[in-house]
């Protein structure tokens, strides 16, 4: 019968191959890597132009935590709202970061399903480009919405009453305890199949684990069995730095405490999500 | 005969080398050996159901995916081994138009502009062009969310365009289109060929679509590709021709069906009146003219044309392709194809798909 399919000869496969057409360099410089990077990081960072509701997201709902905390809990928690508003800021920055970690898991899972990630990744870019960029935006949201945060702060009356210096640490520290973070959004972003379980994951393990620390009450205050979970959650350690760096305070235990947690995290989950990403991607 | 389709110029080099390619996931084997050999500036339609291995395919020879086994060359590079410089050579549109919803049509392709080493200003005036040549100028500056199917999908086109790629893969991209941005798509895809000059390797579900733009067609089911051609020589392939008979007197159906029946070797199909066969040589015609004639039959409607691309995926399979498409149907299952209505000429009744399969194909 007539075959009209066409197979290659079975004979040197090799021979077959089309020479190469002329192309560009054999692979991605770090420089590159680095501009591939920043236009992904401009990408995520230029959305907020035509959705005016992500700026209400990470900007609006920060400082609205922060009034409700301060005049609605401040006077029955601290007595005033001015000894609650020093108490709480840098507990309010702490949580704050943490949950919006969690967009990071969300804007990865959305170009997964939406399919920019096989547009991004059948482009001559870096590999890790895509998830590099995603990250890098959102940190600077992250101190963008730190910056609003201490500037409404200041204010209502809050003041840093350590030092410049103290004050850019206490910043860094919570940017970098958010970036080791991240690594468990970028997990989660990448194992579940649509944007919105990346929160629902948000709510059942961040909002408890930032709630039961001492970033918005004293821990004495508590139950005692509590306390005791309270007085290891990696929250408290880092709502204990930042109160320390910018008001008063132990320092080096709680900033030692944290960036153990920190590097910690990372350790387990940087593996795991960049294993995960490859897997997906 | 041994018809080695594809290569029309002995001198030019293929754009895309594909040899064995294997690729599971799980249980599911999505792709089963799968050969290609598409020639630099054709047009190549990969076609078949949902879930044959299409998209499976276009995502191994765009470096997405890695094969479990086999090799491909893509403009002469290896997918593996050379996958930046591959990179650098194609353009890839999704099945699903995958352009970043919440940017502009500007900011989508300035962004691809930059990621590919174009200055901003060069990225800008390649974003300007592209959008011109695609008809999207009015809608430079809305966020791609507001657009509609059609405009969508031709911004996917022209942002994987920013970069001049040698080679296009567009994974379905009319799916889901009503039948006007259907049909500018098509012209799209033919002027990338003839005016750019780019080699186009695409997906579809649509035999229609595959017979409009394709040089070549290779036919792909169950991970395999099953038979490959020109459209016409796939139609010529698979029983190939439909004889169309009507006589003029209704009595004479019975005889005519008799006649057809015992020329062309086949259990002729009847509708009304109208008696109509596969066939694979076309001298059968004359033959039933005379031998009717001399039986005095006076016809009064005679035809001879080529197979619909969807008579030709039937005679491969077994089975329709709109069933094969449908999720839940076994493919595999005898009463699915033993059933299925062909009348088909000169082809014994076997009810196994794989039986069908040019045994060259099963390497």
């Amino acid at each position: 019968m007539t075959t009209l399919t066409t197979t290659l000869p079975e004979q040197a496969p090799r021979a077959a191959a089309p020479r190469p057409e002329p192309a560009g360099p054999p692979r991605v410089t770090p420089l590159d890597a680095l501009r591939h990077t920043r236009t992904l990081a401009w990408r995520t960072l230029v959305q907020i132009k035509h959705n005016p509701m992500e700026l209400l997201d990470f900007s609006v709902q920060p400082l609205m935590f922060l009034l409700l905390f301060t005049y609605v809990f401040g006077g029955a928690i601290s007595g005033s709202t001015s000894d609650y508003l020093t108490f709480a800021l840098p507990g309010i920055i702490v949580q704050n970061t943490l949950f919006t970690t969690l967009n990071t898991g969300t804007g990865l899972n959305t170009d997964l399903t939406k399919g920019v990630f096989d547009r991004l990744r059948s482009l001559p870019i870096a590999r890790s480009a895509p998830l590099a960029g995603r990250i890098v935006a959102d940190l600077a949201k992250q101190l963008w919405a730190i910056c609003m945060l201490l500037g409404l702060g200041y204010i209502l009356g809050f003041r840093v009453e350590t030092g410049p210096l103290q004050a850019v640490a206490a910043v860094g520290l919570v940017m970098l305890f958010a970036l080791c973070v991240s690594w468990i959004s970028v997990l989660v972003g990448m194992l579940v199949s649509e944007p919105e379980k990346v929160m629902i994951f948000g709510f059942t393990l961040i909002f408890p684990l930032t709630f039961v620390s001492n970033a918005f009450v004293q821990t004495s205050t508590m139950p005692g069995w509590l306390q005791a979970f309270v007085k290891v959650n990696p929250v408290t350690a880092l709502a204990d730095a930042t109160r320390g760096l910018l008001v008063s305070g132990p320092v080096a235990t709680p900033v030692w405490h944290a960036l153990l947690w920190a590097a910690g995290i990372a350790a387990v989950f940087a593996p795991l999500a960049v294993a995960a990403f490859k897997r997906r991607v | 005969m041994l018809l080695d389709m594809t290569v029309r110029d002995p001198d030019s080099t293929p754009a895309i080398v594909a040899e064995g390619l294997v690729k599971r996931y799980g249980e599911t084997t999505a792709l089963d050996g799968v050969d290609l050999r598409v020639p630099a500036g054709t047009v190549f339609g990969l076609l078949g159901p949902n879930g044959a291995g299409k998209t499976t395919t276009v995502r191994v020879l765009a470096t997405l995916i890695r094969p479990d086994s086999g090799t491909a060359v893509v403009g002469g590079y290896d997918v593996h081994r050379d996958a930046h410089r591959v990179r650098q050579l194609v353009g890839l549109t999704g099945q699903y138009a995958s352009v970043d919803e919440m940017l502009t049509g500007t900011e989508n392709l300035v962004m691809i502009g930059r990621l590919l080493g174009l200055s901003r200003p060069q990225a800008k005036a390649r974003a300007a062009e592209l959008l011109a040549e695609f008809r999207l100028s009015d809608a430079a500056s809305r966020p791609a969310k507001t657009f509609s199917g059609g405009m969508r999908r031709r911004l996917d086109l022209a942002a994987s365009l920013v970069g001049r790629p040698r080679l296009l893969f567009l994974d379905e991209p009319t799916t889901g289109l009503d039948p006007r941005s259907r049909n500018e798509m098509w012209d799209v895809v033919r002027d990338l060929v003839g005016v750019h000059g780019v080699t186009v390797l695409l997906t579809t579900q649509y035999l229609e679509e595959a017979d409009q733009l394709a040089d070549d067609i290779a036919v792909v089911d169950h991970g395999r590709i099953i038979a490959q051609g020109s459209p016409d020589e796939l139609k010529k392939q698979t029983g190939a021709q439909t004889l169309a008979v009507r006589p003029v007197d209704r009595a004479d159906t019975e005889l005519v069906v008799t006649t057809v029946a015992e020329i062309t070797g086949a259990a002729p199909e009847l509708a009304g009146t109208l008696v109509s066969a596969q066939v694979t040589d076309p001298a059968v015609l004359p033959a039933i003219v005379r031998r009717l004639d001399d039986a005095g039959v006076t016809v009064g409607e005679i035809t001879l044309r080529s197979s619909s691309l969807d008579e030709v995926f039937l005679s491969l399979t077994g089975r329709p392709a709109e069933d094969a498409a449908s999720p839940g149907t076994d493919p595999a299952d005898p009463a699915d194809t033993g059933g299925a209505p062909t009348g088909r000429a000169g082809e014994p009744a076997t009810d196994d798909p794989t039986a069908r399969i040019p045994a060259a194909t099963r390497s």
